[in-house]
């Protein structure tokens, strides 16, 4: 996935900046805007940087980057409160990202189109940090990645993905794919109230569910590894 | 008068848009309503021939935006029905010849001397799909019950989500009562369950739609047809009212009944 992204929105211009060296995101920035500068020529700018600490200077240079492109940036969207000191000191609007309000009615892709943080090998189970919580419907398309557990409550449609570095948790249907333990974990566990994903993987190994007729009954079912293979119990008979 | 403003779209193509959008724009128009039909699909236009008005173009949607005609003198009028308006797509151009804010100013300049503006949609998610959404107050996604279709439609929504235009209502076009009555094919109760969206019409299959299509004449017109009278139930809907759902069981006429028996005897 790019590190940079930029999107449409209601109000404009969301560009998100993501991991890696500044110098070679503004790059990239630099290039995707003059590639396409007619398209957004006009439009006012969000940015989105997350965690990444960013001087006056560094948003000054940014917000120079944009008017070259004819674009004006309006917003600075991070987490880090130095961030968004700087970027009032040159008199922008900041905001905290979305993620971080309680907005539990909320089902929008835009929220889960970039991985929170891209997923690194060799995590071991005590490293995860924070868990994710996702209170919506997953739609055919929409992806979240997180290196720790997920927990989603509402469906994951077939055409859904969920990518975690611990456990997954759906509190509805799974009928997408799903990959838990992706470091490379085999001791994650996948459960949902109605378990029928496309596919599922924990660790480095991929089940399919049986073919033949779809089943009828749906009963929470808990999915875990033993002796090298995906093994999915009721979750009853697993108690 | 403040027009609203609809886009009917699907992900998949073949569906079932621009019958939808043709129809329900002759059933508003039959209920009094000032209606414009667009047709976003620029390069690949139909909604004209659908409507049997191809031979009426002199200006399109991007003459409009281009500024080479006033938007009155590329209104289509239908002279079938009262108060029905066809803009048509331009045929030798490509989806970027016209940007979703182009869609919005151009809504905006209809909103004042219409009841309704319907959009079709274009197949896909790419920029014609934005173009067509982007001025959408509310959205209609059509889908067949078949699953290729439902995934397409499941994905849309998301994106519509995503762009704060829902919630989108849905509309089952296709359905083949023969086929749900044997448990053939996903039922309207699969649909909404795997799409969690609401149902605001079903269409039954009928090969009169076909025939209505080829001729230019929208099957809305005839009100002796039971698909023409599920499009006129979701334009019914479109303006407020609880009408109850057909019931696609029902449909098969005597003489089908007369055949099944012949053939099972």
């Amino acid at each position: 996935m790019a590190s940079v992204s930029i999107k449409g929105t209601k109000n404009g211009l969301l560009v998100t900046l993501g991991q890696g060296e500044l110098a070679s995101l503004l790059a990239e920035l630099e290039e995707r805007l003059s590639g396409t500068a007619s398209f957004f020529k006009g439009g006012q700018v969000a940015l989105q940087v997350g965690q990444r600490q960013l001087s006056v200077e560094e948003i000054g240079h940014i917000k120079a980057l944009l008017a070259q492109n004819e674009v004006a940036l309006e917003t600075v969207i991070s987490e880090a409160p130095g961030t968004r000191a700087a970027a009032r000191h040159l008199g922008l609007e900041t905001k905290r990202s979305p993620r971080t309000e309680p907005r539990p009615e909320r089902r929008a892709e835009e929220d889960f189109a970039e991985p929170f943080v891209p997923l690194r090998a060799g995590l071991s189970r005590g490293e995860f940090g924070e868990g994710a919580l996702v209170r919506c419907t997953l739609r055919s398309g929409q992806v979240i990645r997180h290196p720790g557990h997920v927990v989603v409550i509402g469906d994951v449609n077939a055409g859904a993905e969920v990518i975690a570095g611990g456990d997954i948790v759906i509190w509805g249907r799974l009928r997408g794919t799903v990959h838990a333990g992706a470091a490379g974990d085999d001791q994650a566990i996948v459960c949902a109230l109605d378990l029928a994903p496309t596919q599922l993987r924990i660790g480095k190994r991929i089940a399919r569910p049986p073919e033949g007729k779809p089943r009828r009954r749906s009963i929470p079912e808990i999915a875990f590894v033993q002796e090298g293979r995906i093994i999915v119990r009721s979750w009853k008979a697993s108690r | 008068m403040a027009a609203m403003v609809i886009t009917i779209t699907s992900g998949k193509g073949g569906v079932g848009k621009t019958t939808a959008t043709a129809n329900l724009g002759v059933a508003l128009a039959l209920l009094g309503k000032r209606v414009v039909v667009v047709d976003s699909d620029i390069g690949l236009r139909n909604l004209d021939v659908a409507m049997g008005l191809e031979n009426r173009i002199v200006y399109d949607i991007v003459d409009v935006t281009e500024g080479y005609c006033r938007l009155r003198q590329a209104l289509i009028r239908d002279k079938r029905v009262s108060e029905l308006y066809l803009l048509p797509a331009a045929q030798t151009r490509d989806k970027t010849a016209v940007s979703p804010e182009d869609m919005v100013r151009l809504c905006d300049q209809m909103r004042d001397d219409f009841n309704f503006v319907l959009i079709d949609s274009p197949a896909g998610i790419e920029q014609g799909f934005r173009n067509a959404i982007a001025p959408a107050d509310e959205v209609l996604i059509v889908t067949t019950p078949e699953v290729p279709a439902v995934r397409d439609a499941d994905r849309i929504i998301g994106l519509i989500e995503a762009e704060e235009k829902g919630p989108a209502s849905l509309i089952i076009n296709r359905l083949k009562p023969e086929m749900v009555r044997y448990g053939n094919m996903l039922t309207t109760a699969d649909v909404i369950e795997i799409l969690a969206i609401d149902l605001i019409g079903i269409i039954p299959e009928d090969e009169a739609i076909i025939v209505s299509m080829n001729k230019g004449i929208p099957i809305a017109l005839d009100d002796a047809n039971r698909a023409s009278l599920a499009f006129h139930n979701i334009a019914r809907r479109l303006l407020g009212e609880e009408v109850p759902f057909l019931d696609i069981r029902e449909m098969p006429n005597l003489i089908e009944r007369f055949v099944r028996f012949i053939r099972q005897g």
